[in-house]
Parts: C-alpha cells; structure tokens; sequence
C-alpha cells in the first residue's frame, strides 16, 4: 500500500484551510455593488395577514421590499417536493403549494413573507422591522394527533384531516398470520424526537444577475449545487438551466439540511434578477432554528411476534410522520423509502407490516437529516428486539444471533422490497461484544450498584441503505430524479490531474479521499491530483452528496472515467512503443509492453496527448480527459453493531456513558482515519438525539427551543473514548467495494443509549431525550 | 443592533456622569449578556457606557478576613487566583463552572450579579457566603441585593465597584447544569461561616434563596446526614423544558446533601 493509495490514513488536506480561517465559505464573498437581504418571518403558527410595506420601502439604504405579491406577477413558481410517494388507496401524497414567500396565510413560525434588499445588512434589518403585518389568527394544530383528530384546523385547503399520505410496505395478511402463531408478543410505543439540523455554517445566499448577458448567479450553502439549479430553473423557473450557475463553495456542515431548496435562496436569487444587484443573505442562528428543515418526529407502535425459541416471526409498525407545514423537498420519502424498506434490520423476519401516516402540523417543515428514515427505522427495530429479550428471559445479543441473516444467505431479498448485497452481522456483533467485555458486565454492574449507580448495557444491529439507486426503481417508486454520479478525470499536459466530481463535501473530505482513489488507480502522486467541486459551470452535472452516496456512486464514477483513461492511454503507449495494444500493460502509472523493459508513464502519454507531434491523429483524437457516469445496480448496506454502557446518577437522574464501541462494515476503507471520524461524528449526533436534543414547541405553536440555550447540541465532554473497528465484505456491485459510512453513527447509536438506559432503569417509560428530568421521572415513577 | 452613543471613560465619576446625562444609559462589563441582548434586538439602549479602561476596577485581594473581588474581574481570574483558592476553594470552583472558557475569560462578577439571573452562580457565592456590595455610592448587603427576577437594589446608574466575601469556616458550592445552556438548574453553597450556617439556591428560584431549615438542621451538625430527607417545596420554584418546579425542588436536597458532604469532607 502506498502512503497516499488506498487504505492510508492521509491526513485531510482541506484541514490545513478549514483550521486556520482561510476557507471560503459563501458569506466571507463580497460582490461589487452588492446588497443585503432580510426577511420579515411570521411570528404567529398560524393566520391570515395582511401587508403593508410603505415605511420599509422608504426607509434609510433599502433598494427594494418584495412580497408574495411580487412573485405571483413574476409567474414565480412555488417550492416542490422532489419525491411523489403514493399511498394505500393509490392517490398520490398532498403536496399543496409552498410559496417562495407567503401569501395571505403563514402556517408556521418563521415562515417568510417579505424580502427586504438594502445597501447594508443592518439597514435590511431596520427596514424590516417597519413592515407592518397585520395578522388574523387561525387556530392552530401543533401536535400530530390533534392535527388528525375530528374537526381540526385544516393547514392546507387540499389536504383533508391534514393528512399528507397513508402508505403501506409489507404484507399485511402474512403478518397477521405470524402474530396468530406467536408465542410472544412484544409491544412498545416509541417517540423518535424532532430535531433541529444545526450546521455549523448556517445557511447562505447571493445571487447576482448580470442584465448585459442575461445570466443568473447562485452562491450558496448547497450539498448539491446542480439539483438547486434544476429546481429553480424547471421547476421554479426564475432563469433557465443554462443561464443559471450555481455554486457551493466551501460548506460548513449540511447533515441533510443544505440539499434543499428554501424560500430564502430563491428569493434572493429573483431578487438580484429584479434590481439588477448581488443580494446577499447569511442566517443567523435564530433563522436557522426556524427555517433549518429539522429532522425526525415520528411516533409509532411496534409489535414483534416470536416462536417460542425467540424467533422473529413477524414485525409490526405503525408510524406518524410530521412534516411540518409544508411538504419540503424530500420529505415524503424519508418515513417511507428510506423507512419502512429497513424494517428486515438484520434479521430474518418472516413477515413485515409497515403503515405511516404523514401530518401536516403548524411547524418548520421536517426533511431528511443525517440517516433520514433508516435512525427511525433501526430505532423501532433495535429497541423492540432487546423489550422481547428482556420479556423472554433471552440475553439480547443471543437473541440477536439467533435471528441474524446468515453469511451466507446474499443475496437476501428482504421482505421490504429490497435486496441486501452483503454482510456478516454475527462477526460485528461478536466483535463488539468482546471489545465490550459484555460477558463482564455483570460484575460491572455490581460495583455500579455499590456506588449507588445503576449500569446498562445496550446494543444496537443497525443496518442502513446508502447510495440510494438504481434510478430506475427510484423513479419506479415516485423519485423525481436519477441518482446516479458523475466524475471527470482531465490530464494536464505536464502530467498532473484535475478530477471533476457531482457530489459536494461540506464537512467529509472527499479532497482527500478522492485524491487517494485517483492518486491509487491512476499511479499518479497524490500531491498532484486537485479535486474540483461544487460548481455547475466546472462539474459535469451531478446530483450531490446525502445519504452516505459520495464515495459509492461518486467514486465509481470516477472509476468508469479512469478505466476511459487508461484505454485511451493503451492506444497511445501502443502506438508510441510499436507495439500491439493488447501486449500495453497498465500498473503503477506505467503502461508496459509486456515481457519487455520498455515503458512509458501515464505522464508523458498525457504530454503526447497534448502535444501530438508523433501520435496516432489518424485513430484517435488528441487530448486525455474523459468523463463516466455511474448508475449503481443497486443501494449498499452498511451495517454492524454498536454497544453502549451507561451509569445513571439515580438522585439527579444524569446520564454518563462510560463506554462506547463502534462495530462497522462499510465495506472497502479508502482512509480509514476519515472512516473513524466520520463514525465519531455519526455517534456523536445519535448521542445527541437520544440523551440532550429535543426540539419543543408550545401549545401554541411557538418554538421553545429557539437557541442554544435551551436546545442542547452535545458537547466534546457529553462523549465517552470511542472504540472503533471495521470488518469488511466488500460491496459486490461497485468497482470499489465500498458501502459508505457517513450516517452509521447517528443511525445506530440511539438505539444503543436508550437500550442501555432503559436496561439501567429496568424500565421503558421513557422517551428520547433521556434528559437527567426524564430519567429521574422514569425512576420516580 | 440599533445604534447607540459608546463612552469608555477612565474614572468611575465619569462613567457615572456619562450614565447621568444618558437619556436610557447602561453600563457594558464583559459584555456575555448585554451584547448578545443588543445584538438580537431586545435592548435599545441610547448609550453604553464601557467600563473596561478604569484602573482598579478588577483584581482579587485579601482586606483582613475578607476577599474583596473588583467588579471587572473575569471569571477565571477568580478561579485561578491563589489567594480564592487558598482562602474560599468554593468560590473558586463556582468561578470555574461558569460556562465555557470564552464567557469565564470575559465575564465579570459584577456584570453577573448586576444582570441577577436568576440561573447564575455567583448570586449563590454571594448569599451563601454573606458577601456585601461596594458601589460608587454605598454599601449593600448581599442578603438585600437580589430583590426579583433580574431586579437588584441597585439604583439607576449605581456603579458596582467590588464584592467582598467574608472567608468562611468552610464552604462548598454543588451545581447541577442546565444541559443547554449550562447556567444553573440548581447550584446550592452551603457554607459555615463566623456569622453562622448559610444555605443558599440559586437556579431554583425568581432570585437566589436562603433554606432556613436546612441551615437550622445544620448548625447542629455540619454534615450531609443532617439534611437526610430535607427538601424545600415546589410550590413557586421556576418551571421550564428542562425542569419542573418539582424536579428542582428534588434538586435543591440532593445539592445541599452534596454541598454540604464536600464542605465537610
Ligand atoms: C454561553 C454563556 C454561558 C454562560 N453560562 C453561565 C453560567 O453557567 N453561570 C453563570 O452564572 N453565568 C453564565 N453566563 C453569564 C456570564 O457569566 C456573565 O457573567 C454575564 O453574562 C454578565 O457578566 P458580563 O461581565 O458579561 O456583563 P455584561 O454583559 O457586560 O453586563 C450585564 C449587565 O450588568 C450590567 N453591569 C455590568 N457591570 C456592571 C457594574 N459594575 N455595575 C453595574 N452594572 C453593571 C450591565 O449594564 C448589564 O445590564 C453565561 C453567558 C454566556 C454567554
């Protein structure tokens, strides 16, 4: 293995610019002439209101105040869900308009009705506290369960009972059957808790509009710059695509939150159009607990039925899905295709029902964020399975064993409509559990006891679905996209390389990562591969990275373009060294004639590609730059187990995990170092979930948690050491092998805290956040 | 933030003077509380009047059985001051709780107490330790201080100039963080002192409190047993997402029990 190939540990090279401030994220951009945008947000959950922009518009430094009003006499689309889910009775979900800006009626807090533009940010701001609304409250619905309950608030005029869709996955009858057979049913109802994305970076915008040329400018905080130009140029219809650039600079952080498209980045787009103007808007951090799509909200009732040995004969789910007020731009599939499919978990599950509910509510619109679904899903799973352990007297990780899908069952058609490619969940859990030193638990526990704690232990087998494909089946089941990659690999003529990739790293260092791939297949140094991005006038169209995607489907892409490369690259050592194209040998970055001492580095084949004095002209054209495209044959499957150990303080109620271990098959490992921290990020944000992050809003729609002082984003000092292992069955689809790991951590984790909590505490009633109140009411009780 | 007139004068009397002629003046310490509050809109004041260029203003000293700490003194000065240390450790240790190294590095005491929060820690030190206020113009007793929900008994542009803490027999000072934000859900210092036992609360309450009983439970024996079972009710105590009036007033037991055994111990 080289220092830089493949399986290094390469330390990133983004971090030197990201460390010492010299990134260059979208607001440290200032464009001559520039102006500042803000906007007026509703205040009220829920009402009727009116507008009246006279003072604002005359106020010091303000170029122009744009309304709903303005947009609608544009012919300005409205915002669009990107994925149509149908449901039981065959209609398609209700996706009512979501208006760039409001118009007559807002519907959550933080809704936007009006753009401000001034020569300065504060003058924006001052303007826009002189816009008067003047508001009609409507009653308003908050909860899920009051929003579908008889005779409540209709949100949208056509989504009836506030209901978005009713869907199903599984088989109903063959599930009823295995509940008849049951010798034990486990039952439990489970609240998965809303959170609030919080990127590091929050959201930013400028767009500029260039009236001599007629072309569009779009800078923003997107985890997938060509789907935000798609969008507002099909869809929105602000400039069409080719007159539209889009660029994603460096991102600080998306977790899901930056791929979709929001009122705020189109409006200052339209904006620019209208004055002619860069118009700049950079959120600050009480807009993004407000206009941040947030994450998660489901509640559900799952049943397991087993066999009197423990078997898992059928499993049973019932989910209510918030999504807020408005359908955003994936948010139909997440408690659906990227939900109710992984229901299988690992495990061999004769019969899956699954039935959700997605509600309209009078809140901030929920998408995906980090895992989307597949937490939701491992977390109804993983917990029902350590209740029926604990029911039936069966050790959870025995219980889990008995049940895995056997290595030697791949391909598996799960009962959910996918098939799993890969996997030996017997050897991580074994694993886990010996790193862990689970068979010592016991006498752990004890000397817990003796100091007046109480000690779980909790596991969690969680299985994930990456690089969501192929297109067609998503298309198939209602995506509005392909989801395939592109790459592009170009030669210069002195030798080294630009690589040109569709996915977008905010935060998950695919310059490094990428680099070592091209740096390995191509023999080149890694020094001399620079990774292109986020930019639509530089990249091949390309659909983004979410959903752990970018080295599965991103990377093979590039793969197909090298394997361009060195084809072409044969044909033209061929020619150079006279001799036949089949005897051209390509290792190391040389291309051999073979059984010969006679060779020529991929260097100077890319010199003779640019400088075609002696070179086959007549064959082939010169130049050495190809571009693939990579539709996967299917999703891959990481998967593994993670054990976590907790002491609870029963007199303050307060949580310590004092042992984590992270058991993971992501397949291939480009660098393991990035691997590792990605797995501590992802369990650093399912610790989050589970133990301090619980958004919360009032009766009255109002958010509770509207900043850092009341929302708690875990903290260095809230995480326990890490112990971090891979094993690996390569993913049999790609040319990689690789599964992708970005979300495993925040997929598995939750269930592993509340697994060992509610071990502690030999009780289950209790909700995430396991906050010191919750836990200390849960022994009180 | 609205535009306001920004002063930093080199005296006390010309800060005064500067607040005086304001029509709507205040004063800036460390700023962790009032710029945040500018900065989201919800203070407009006409003038800010900065404090940090008065000489003498900040440091800890010994004045015979007292520590007096100036008003501009960070809170990790206070923590890392060896003659806090030496003399009240629990004072020190509370200084050291506060917040993150950012807020601990500009913070003052008397910003802190100034703004009574009522979830802050210092109000605490300076009822659980029988502290007294030294302003431009006068005197105030801590007992007196703190009178409502960011209310003290300061008078319009009165100048905290230092806080002098009688040293203790002995003294501790139990906190149990709000996760957010990490201010205090309950902090309890319990404290023997020459003028007897003091348990104070902050956290729990509009302002910081005294516990009578615990303190009368105390005074015959200085240990965590003698508050087996003591609690104070829940009836007033504040309510929030993190924590009910009840779940407080269990907190206030199980931190007194727990300052107390430090103390002790
Ligand atoms: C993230 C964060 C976490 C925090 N956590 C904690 C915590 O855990 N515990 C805790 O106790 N506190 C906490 N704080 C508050 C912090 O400790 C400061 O003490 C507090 O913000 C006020 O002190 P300051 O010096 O910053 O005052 P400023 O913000 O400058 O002023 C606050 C108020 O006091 C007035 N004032 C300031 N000095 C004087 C004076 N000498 N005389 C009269 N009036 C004056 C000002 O006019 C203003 O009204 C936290 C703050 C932040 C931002």
């Amino acid at each position: 293995m080289a220092e830089s190939g493949i399986g290094a540990s390469v330390p990133r090279t983004e971090d030197q610019r990201f460390l010492t401030g010299s990134g260059d994220y979208t607001d440290d951009t200032t464009f001559p002439h520039q102006t500042h945008a803000a906007f007026v947000r509703s205040t009220h959950p829920h009402a009727s209101f009116t507008l009246d922009t006279t003072a604002a518009a005359s106020a010091p430094g303000v170029v122009t105040v744009l309304t709903g009003a303005d947009l609608a006499a544009d012919e300005i689309g409205t915002l669009i869900c990107g994925w149509q889910v149908t449901g039981k009775d065959g209609e398609p979900h209700k996706a009512p308009p979501h208006p760039v800006l409001a118009v007559d009626t807002v519907r959550h807090v933080g809704d936007a009705i009006a753009i401000v533009v001034a020569e300065s940010a504060r003058a924006a701001r001052d303007a826009a506290e002189q816009v008067e609304v003047s508001y009609a409250p409507l009653p308003a619905v908050v909860s899920m369960r009051d929003a579908l309950a008889d005779g409540a608030p209709q949100i949208h005029s056509d989504a009836p009972g506030n209901l978005c869709y009713d869907w199903e996955i599984g088989d109903r009858a063959a599930t009823d059957d295995a509940f008849a057979r049951a010798h034990h049913v486990a039952r439990l109802d489970l609240v998965n808790n809303r959170l609030i994305p919080n990127a590091m970076e929050p959201r930013s915008a400028i767009g500029d509009f260039n009236p001599a040329s007629g072309d569009y400018t779009l800078r923003l905080t997107s985890q997938n710059p060509h789907i935000h130009r798609l969008v507002l140029a099909a869809f929105i219809q602000i400039a069409p695509e080719h007159k539209l650039h889009v660029i994603a600079p460096d991102v600080g952080g998306g977790f899901g939150s930056k791929i979709f498209i929001y009122q705020e980045e189109t409006a200052v787009l339209w904006a620019a159009g209208k004055i002619g103007r860069p118009v700049k808007w950079t959120a600050d951090r009480s807009e993004s607990f407000v206009a941040d799509a947030h994450g998660r909200d489901h509640e559900s009732h799952v049943e397991l039925a087993l066999d009197a040995d423990g078997r898992f004969l059928g499993l049973k789910v019932s989910t209510l899905a918030n999504m807020g007020a408005y359908l955003s731009t994936f948010a139909s599939c997440v408690p659906s295709y990227l939900y109710g499919t992984l229901l299988q978990g690992q495990y061999t599950t004769e019969a899956i029902y699954c039935e959700v509910k997605a509600v309209f509510t009078n809140t901030t619109p929920v998408d995906a964020l980090r895992g989307a679904g597949r937490p939701e899903a491992t977390y109804v799973v993983e917990r029902i399975v350590d209740q029926a352990a604990r029911e039936m007297g069966i050790d959870a990780a025995e219980l889990r064993r008995r049940n895995f899908i056997p290595a030697d069952a791949f391909p598996y058609p799960t009962k959910v409509a996918l098939e799993y490619d890969s996997g030996n969940y017997r050897l991580a859990l074994d694993r886990a559990l010996e790193i862990a030193d689970y068979g010592d638990f016991a006498a752990r526990r004890e000397a817990s006891s003796a100091r007046g704690r109480l000690r779980g232990i909790g596991l969690s087998a969680y299985i994930e679905a990456c690089g969501i494909a192929p297109s067609q089946v998503v298309g198939s089941l209602g995506a509005g996209v392909g989801l395939w990659e592109s790459g592009g690999i170009r030669f210069n003529p002195t030798g080294n390389v630009l690589v040109y990739t569709g996915s977008h790293s905010h935060g998950q260092g695919h310059e490094t990562t990428f680099a070592q791939l091209v740096s390995d297949y191509l023999g080149v140094p890694f020094e001399s591969v620079e990774v292109v991005h986020g930019d639509t006038e530089k990249t091949p169209f390309g659909m983004g990275t979410y959903g752990s995607r970018s080295l599965a489907v991103g990377g093979s892409a590039l793969v197909k373009a090298m394997d361009k490369i060195i084809a072409k690259g044969r044909k033209i050592a061929a020619f150079t060294l006279e001799a036949s194209e089949e005897d051209i040998e390509f290792s190391g970055g040389d291309f051999a004639v073979a059984g010969t001492d006679r060779s020529m580095n991929i260097a100077e084949v890319a010199f003779s590609a640019y400088v075609p004095h002696n070179y086959p002209l007549d064959e082939l054209e010169p130049g050495l730059e190809e571009t693939g495209f990579y539709d996967p044959a299917n999703f891959t499957f990481p998967a593994g187990t993670h054990v976590c150990e907790v002491e609870v303080d029963p007199e303050t109620g307060t949580t310590e995990i004092v042992n984590w271990v992270a058991v993971d098959d992501f397949g291939n490992v480009v660098n393991p170092m990035i691997v590792e921290g990605q797995v501590h990020g992802g369990v650093a944000h399912g610790v989050g979930q589970a133990l301090l992050e619980g958004c919360a809003y009032d009766a009255d729609g109002q958010l509770l948690t509207g900043s850092f002082m009341d929302y708690t984003m875990p903290r260095a000092d809230d995480l326990p050491d890490m112990t971090v292992e891979t094993t690996c069955t390569p993913c049999p689809h790609n040319p990689l092998g690789v599964k992708g790991c970005g979300e495993a951590g925040a997929i598995a984790a939750p269930a592993a805290v509340m697994n060992a909590i509610t071990d502690a505490l030999g009780t289950n009633a209790i909700d995430m956040p396991a906050t010191p109140q919750a836990v200390w009411r849960a022994l009180s009780e | 933030m609205y535009e306001f007139n920004y002063h930093r004068p080199g005296t006390l009397e010309a800060a005064a003077a500067a607040l005086a002629a304001a029509e709507d003046g205040q004063v800036l310490a460390g700023g962790q509380t009032l710029i945040p509050t500018l900065k989201q809109r919800l203070a407009s004041p006409s003038d800010v009047v900065d404090l940090g260029s008065i000489a003498g203003l900040d440091g800890v000293r010994r004045e015979g059985e007292s520590i007096v700490v100036g008003a501009m003194t960070r809170h990790a000065d206070v923590a890392s001051s060896p003659e806090v240390q030496a003399a009240i450790p629990a004072l020190a240790s509370l200084a050291e709780g506060i917040g993150d190294p950012q807020v601990r590095n500009c913070g003052t005491i008397g910003g802190s107490i100034a703004n009574a929060d009522p979830a802050a820690d210092y109000p605490a030190a300076v009822v659980g330790l029988g502290a007294s206020i030294r302003t431009d113009r006068r005197t105030i007793a801590g007992d007196d201080f703190f009178t409502g929900l960011f209310e003290t008994a300061l008078e319009e542009g009165e100048i905290i100039v230092s806080v002098s803490f009688p040293i203790p027999r002995r003294a501790a000072y139990a906190k149990f963080p709000n996760p957010a934000s990490r201010y205090a859900i309950v902090g309890v210092m319990a404290a023997e002192t020459s003028g007897g036992v003091r348990v104070a609360v902050t956290g729990a309450g509009d302002r910081v409190f005294r516990v009578g009983a615990m303190e009368a439970a105390l005074a015959g024996s200085f240990s965590a047993d003698a508050l087996a079972g003591a609690s104070v009710s829940a009836d007033g105590l504040n309510e929030d997402i993190h924590a009910g009036a009840d779940y407080r007033a269990h907190l206030v037991g199980v931190m007194a029990r727990r300052a107390v055994a430090a103390a002790a111990g």
